[in-house]
């Protein structure tokens, strides 16, 4: 039995103390948002934040953050109240398939909390280790770079995404 | 009394003086830049073979940056040194130097304009460049994109900051002079000293420095220290678990890997990036003389290697441990967090270079220092844009610097059966905190992630 | 995506019939549409035909269902590949029906409850789907106002709907629940049902968020690999090393005994494990690769000479076209050959699929294409009526063509007979995906033009080498899993077909203004690499020869690009697109600093959809042999621009795409096994060389048909960088990816 601290909430998992995190979080707790993609290390899909940093989850052995604090993209918000990273990726329509996108809002996310006034550069170089097949990365870039001003409390004027104004 | 301390100052001001004329060199005039067409083809094109002998792109290019423009931050002990632009830029690169102010500073460590240059730039082995070489290099340098730009200024600490007290470091460390020939050995061998001792300044990381920056004499070869990462030794107390052989040294500096060694990584994996465009000759010379300086395997070392050959063969994946990271001995936590996080890639079911090494064959976890195997698994290889290359992710984030004792603690003590190392902790915390800094690099050779230096994010 | 709402015990009969408003008995046509469908372009039938996918399945019920309450369901038999479908079409139908598009339903592509509209490929869902959606929705508009004008006792021209009503003089309304009734909607598709005007629009062409992102950017549950219905296993496939291999010793007690394993499959020389978890089923599937034991036998061609094994191969040559004459003297002749190389589609996620076996009913949950052809091929292999299976489209990672979600499905169901009762989740790892999704093919073009004394071009030959570029269910043949079981299905054999859609020869044809024409395709029907279609499909290839050799005739002609372009082309659409482009980007004949290029191409996909101009600027490191393109700016003309964000974004993600399979995409291997099994050894575009910047001008034409879009970015982005590399360094590379050896190679020191 293990004690994992998921998005502020405390879980006791039954499970072989080596599983990866991923397959913890993805399925005795069912958090759909890291995603298998290589197992490997080389894409990011997996990628949640533990005490603050981003991390492979689908590399990182459950029994090895016990007793730290995870978090997931479920951890920044809902679909009814989005935090500012989630708003952003919404506003900026920064998804095609969206398999990737978990894995770059998490590693965004660990840039911006221990960086909140990170430059765009930062924000590019951050991302090199998550990988995107759609090609969304301009929006994906534009997208970090909102959800920086959205924590900052800059407001959204000299922002006009097409879909900003959108109804559906 | 009076007249021996006139005497005292005397002498003194004629020391200072003399000194002042041994330190100072005079500028050598600006020429025009010259036209591509006033470059023999041939000689631009063994320029560039001997500029990747040199590993000439690996410091004066910046990542992502253009090649040879500069800025490179390179740290040292004393402070951080930035890389000049040494594209034909007449503005700020050396589009402006004449060919004997090119083969002054290879061969003494000067400016153009006069100034001393920092030992950083190896001109301590350059020096034994030939004459035909640097015509060479400065064909091949002459004819690249002229690129504007300007390094930053250095960051050093006082007194080195001023130049002319390069100069003294120069008149107790440097000898000037041409490569001579050791008659008692071969054409091959001698061809193999010349490129690494001279232009391959292999020395420059490889062999211990002393407390001023300069190579210990005693010591050649005998392991040294490069951005952060240890520069294993290339003598007989070389750490490989299967000794070095001429063909298995000739392919890792070829190709960047060997299956008896692994992948090169950290700043030799920019050496092994370049020296691809190598003759074959050339390649074969430099091996030669590298395998004559680490000498015979002993027999003890030999069987060793032996042994491990035999259980690579039958052993694949080793004995599973019970997974558990928190109870039992820190080798019992450290074989779990291996089953755990790195067996799925080291267990050798995969060749090399792009799976993971099998441990046994590792002269990082060999090695008398933890600092190269701090580096890899904290900040992993990072992937190659646009290119094949090996890909580990770093584990800095997942791993507790206890995590990290436990787990090299076992991996030595199982893989190469030596004692956990015992300064490994301090090394791990200092590292990570970018108290001790280490270049963090993909391990094609040029393009490196963005912001390679240091270790705190 | 409940796990009730799973449970395979919906028919549409049931469905339509449970919910009660309308009656229903429609038939979804029996033949399953093999490949693309043509639409407008070239199709011939008897009756004035249908726009859309109506000419196949006219029936507006199987379109368009409302409730009693007033709600409405569309059907699409296309399905969400991360283009925005499931948010456009609701556009398409929202502005036609007078609803706003949220408050619709949309069921995607099921086989139980959707049109049959073949494969979700060849950028034509707004062009097939959503324009007989389009009509659709309007004919129901119609009837609904007629019934209005009985129930309400007004004449037509007094009612108009709105707002999920009809609305009459004196505030007389009658809801659209209210007006249905009995099988008022099973009539068929009217060919000359009258469409709103562009200037009535209030969905189509305006900004609408995708539906489908808010879930996708909190962790809901968005694909096949996020399901979990009660009492899920887990299993996981174990493939052989290489193609052809025969499993020749399998000790799988071992396996049999650890943790969570519930079964071990063997079939043939096909392997899967079923256990309790999902950790468990990758321990598993670990153990069978240690101990399954293969036979291998070389087969692959020589990787480095790819030209010598097409051109040794052909099995036979097709004209795709032929104008004028063989041969015109002129004042100069050029030739040139091109190649490139297998690719990929890696998509970030492996494929995966869910199968359940349940009183004889197969359903299986897949990311695929085409669900009713998948269905006939699983069938096939499990030796069932198609009415045995039932496929339900359900998201997966990108797609960009036939990827390996048929397979993946067909694991599914063929595992899933072992476990009845039980779902069973198969998810592929990163290798298997690497190592067996079928490729974009090898292909080698040559072409040849003769000038006249002003440049202009009086003869063109173009020679295409390639495999097809279709091998999509298909049989039990085309599935993995048929292949490798014990009855060993052999794959379809692949024939040379020449249709305006193309494939390898897709875009073969230059748009361009040549009055003596001869275009032939060297068939070839061998495919050792596993191959069939990825984004674009020959487009990629031929465009990339194509803009490449015209800028070749640009600089013989001592023409600018851009003119030389215009100089050749009638399409006043196609002229337009590249003034745009030309226009924003700057395009001038001003010198660049040193190793800095500007690069410019054109095509219009399949010579039937999209126009697309493309201008970027690329500066080439010769030493390092690196190419970064710094600018990109497009324009883009897809007709009538129904959701003019999500063509930016497919845009974009086309000329991102492109840009990596360009500079860096190739399969490697040896006479025997794929050695390309993950990104360190298929490196794919990092954000360190994405573009400063990328901007798509979208040139609407209101009004006009929908023209696919998705793909057709692929091809003019090779062209481009093939250009600007070319403007940078006075060197051409010919060979596809541009990779720094060969940049290195081509421009010597």
């Amino acid at each position: 039995m293990l004690k994992l601290n998921v998005n502020g909430t405390s879980h006791d998992v039954d499970v072989d103390p080596a599983t990866p995190l991923l397959y913890v979080l993805r399925n005795d707790l069912k958090l759909n948002g890291a995603k298998f993609g290589c197992g490997l290390g080389q894409c990011g899909a997996c990628t949640v934040m533990v005490d603050g940093k981003a991390v492979f989850s689908c590399l990182t052995p459950a029994m090895l953050v016990e007793g730290r604090e995870i978090k997931t993209v479920e951890g920044l918000g809902t679909i009814d109240a989005p935090g500012p990273m989630q708003k952003a990726f919404i506003e900026q329509q920064a998804a095609q398939c969206g398999y990737c996108i978990a894995g770059m809002m998490m590693r965004a996310q660990a840039l911006l909390e221990a960086k909140p006034d990170a430059a765009d550069a930062d924000i590019r170089q951050a991302l090199e280790p998550n990988l995107c097949r759609c090609g969304t990365h301009m929006r994906i870039l534009r997208a970090v770079a909102r959800a920086r001003d959205l924590m900052q409390g800059k407001s959204a004027d000299n922002m006009a995404p097409a879909a900003a104004t959108g109804r559906g | 009394m009076k007249r021996f301390w006139i005497g005292v100052l005397i002498l003194i001001v004629v020391c200072l003086a003399g000194f002042a004329v041994y330190a100072w060199k005079p500028a050598i005039d600006p020429i025009e830049p010259p036209q591509r067409t006033s470059f023999d083809q041939a000689l631009i094109e063994k320029g560039a073979v001997l500029a990747s002998v040199g590993n000439c792109t690996a410091c004066h290019t910046k990542p992502g940056g253009k090649s040879f423009a500069g800025g490179l931050a390179v740290p040292t002990p004393f402070g951080t040194i930035y890389s000049t632009n040494i594209t034909p830029d007449p503005k700020t690169g050396i589009g402006r130097w004449s060919e004997a102010a090119f083969s002054r500073a290879m061969r003494e460590g000067v400016e153009r304009d006069g100034d001393h240059l920092y030992p950083a730039f190896p001109f301590d082995h350059f020096t034994l460049v030939s004459d035909e070489d640097n015509k060479a290099l400065y064909a091949y340098l002459m004819t690249r994109h002229a690129v504007e730009s300007r390094p930053p200024a250095n960051e050093l600490t006082f007194p080195l900051n001023l130049r002319f007290v390069l100069a003294g470091w120069k008149l107790l460390f440097f000898h000037k002079g041409a490569y001579r020939e050791d008659t008692a050995q071969s054409a091959e061998w001698n061809r193999g000293a010349y490129l690494v001792e001279g232009l391959g300044h292999c020395g420059a990381c490889h062999t211990p420095r002393n407390a001023l920056g300069a190579e210990r004499k005693g010591a050649h070869l005998a392991g040294g220290e490069a951005e952060g990462w240890d520069a294993f030794a290339l003598d007989r107390s070389s750490s490989a678990p299967v000794p070095w052989t001429h063909d298995s040294l000739d392919a890792y500096l070829r190709q960047g890997w060997h299956a008896d060694h692994g992948v090169a990584n950290g700043p030799m994996a920019e050496v092994t990036g370049n020296l691809g465009r190598l003759p074959d000759s050339d390649m074969s010379a430099i091996a030669t003389y590298l395998i004559s300086r680490m000498s015979e395997p002993t027999p003890e070392r030999a069987a060793a290697a032996e042994d491990i050959r035999k259980k690579l063969s039958i052993d694949q994946g080793g004995t599973p441990i019970p997974a558990s990271a928190t109870t039992g001995s820190p080798t019992s936590r450290g074989g779990a967090i291996y089953q755990a996080a790195c067996a799925t890639c080291h267990d050798g079911s995969r060749p090399q270079p792009f799976g993971g090494i099998d441990f046994h064959l590792s002269s990082t976890i060999a090695a008398r220092e933890p600092q190269n195997a701090i580096n890899v698994v904290l900040f992993g290889l990072p992937a190659t844009s646009g290119r094949e290359s090996p890909i580990m992710p770093g584990f800095a984030a997942t791993l507790t610097d206890d995590q990290v004792a436990d787990l090299l603690g076992y991996l030595r003590e199982t893989y190469a059966q030596k004692p956990a190392w015992a300064d490994a902790k301090t090394k791990i915390a200092d590292t990570r905190s970018g108290k001790y800094r280490v270049s963090v690099g993909p391990s094609d050779g040029i393009e490196r992630s963005p912001d390679n230096v240091g270790a705190k994010d | 995506m409940n796990a009730s709402n799973l449970l395979p015990d919906v028919t549409r009969r049931g469905f339509l019939a449970g919910a009660g408003a309308l009656v229903v008995c429609f038939a979804i046509p029996a033949e399953a549409q093999e490949g693309e469908v043509p639409s407008a372009p070239g199709a011939q039938t008897a009756k004035p035909k249908l726009p859309g996918s109506l000419a196949d399945t006219p029936s507006l019920d199987a379109w368009i269902r409302i409730d009693a309450d007033g709600s409405i369901t569309v059907f699409t038999g296309k399905a969400e590949l991360g283009q925005g479908t499931k948010t456009s079409l609701r556009q398409i139908a929202a502005e036609e029906l007078e609803v706003e598009p949220a408050s619709i339903r949309l069921i995607t592509a099921d086989t139980a409850l959707t049109p049959n509209e073949g494969y979700t490929a060849g950028s034509q869902t707004i062009q097939n789907s959503g324009t007989a959606i389009r009509y659709a929705s309007a004919q129901v508009r119609q009837i609904l106002v007629a019934k209005a004008s009985e129930k309400l006792g007004a004449p037509v021209e007094a009612l108009k709907a709105e707002a999920g009503a009809i609305l009459g003089p004196n505030g007389a309304k009658a809801s659209y629940g209210e007006l249905v009734s009995a099988d008022v909607l099973h009539v068929d598709a009217a060919a000359d049902t009258k469409l709103k005007p562009p200037t009535a629009y209030r969905a189509i062409g305006k900004p609408f968020a995708r539906v489908d992102i808010p879930a996708k950017v909190t962790g809901g549950e968005a694909y096949v690999q996020d399901m979990r219905p009660p009492g899920m296993v887990h299993a996981r496939v174990v493939r052989p090393p290489s193609y052809g291999a025969k499993l020749t010793d399998f000790a799988d007690a071992s396996v049999k005994a650890m943790p969570g394993v519930i079964a071990v499959v063997r079939d043939g020389d096909f392997l899967a494990v079923i256990a309790e978890q999902e950790f468990q089923a990758v321990r598993a599937m670990r153990a069978m690769a240690g101990v399954a034991k293969w036979q291998e036998q070389p087969g692959l061609p020589d990787q480095y000479d790819l030209p010598a094994f097409l051109e040794k191969s052909v099995s036979e040559i097709g004209t795709v076209t032929s104008v004028g004459a063989d041969s015109v003297p002129g004042a100069r002749t050029l030739k040139a050959q091109f190649t490139r190389a297998y690719q990929m589609h890696a998509s970030i996620g492996p494929s995966s699929a869910v199968a359940m076996l349940d009183n004889g009913l197969t359903t299986v949950w897949t990311h695929t294409q085409g669900v009713y052809p998948d269905r006939k091929a699983i069938a096939q292999m499990l030796g069932v009526p198609e009415e045995k299976v039932r496929c339900i489209h359900t998201e997966g990672s990108g797609c960009y063509g036939h990827n390996g979600a048929d397979d993946a499905a067909a694991d599914a169901a063929l595992i899933a007979q072992k476990v009845a009762g039980k779902p069973v989740r198969v998810q592929w790892m990163r290798d298997q995906e690497h190592l067996w999704e079928p490729y974009g093919p090898a292909m080698l073009t040559r072409a040849s033009a003769t000038l006249d004394q002003n440049g202009n071009i009086v003869s063109w030959h173009y020679d295409l080498w390639s495999n097809s570029h279709g091998t999509r269910p298909g049989s039990a043949g085309s599935l993995i899993a048929g292949r490798l079981m014990a009855r060993h299905f052999p794959p379809d054999p692949a024939k040379l077909q020449i249709s305006p859609l193309g494939n390898g020869d897709r875009n073969a044809i230059p748009l361009y203004d040549v009055p003596n024409l001869r275009v032939n395709w060297h068939f070839i029907a061998d495919m050792p690499v596993r191959v069939s279609s990825l984004r674009g499909l020959g487009a990629y290839s031929n465009v990339f020869s194509i803009e490449s050799f015209m800028d070749e005739l640009a600089l013989a002609a001592n023409a600018d690009p851009v003119e030389y372009r215009l100089r050749h082309l009638k399409d006043p659409r196609a002229k337009k697109v590249i003034e745009v482009a030309a226009q924003k980007f700057g395009w001038s004949k001003d010198a660049l600093p040193e190793g800095r290029g500007r690069g410019f191409a054109f095509a219009k996909y399949k010579n039937h959809a999209a126009y697309l101009a493309i201008a970027l600027q690329a500066d080439v490191d010769s030493d390092s042999g690196t190419i970064m393109v710094s600018r990109v700016v497009a324009a883009v003309d897809c007709g009538e621009a129904v959701a003019p964000d999500s063509i930016v974004n497919q845009t974009e993600g086309g000329i991102l795409q492109s840009m990596s399979w360009t500079l860096y995409e190739a399969v490697h291997f040896d006479s025997t096994r794929i050695s390309s099994p993950d990104w360190s050894t298929y490196p794919i575009l990092r954000f360190s060389t994405v573009p400063d910047s990328i901007e798509v001008q979208v040139v609407d034409n209101p009004g006009t048909p929908y023209l696919g879009v998705a793909e057709a970015a692929q091809g003019p982005t090779a062209g481009a960088i093939a250009n600007a590399f070319r403007s940078a360094t006075g060197k051409r590379i010919y060979d596809l990816p541009y990779t720094r050896e060969r940049v290195k190679d081509a421009l010597g020191v």
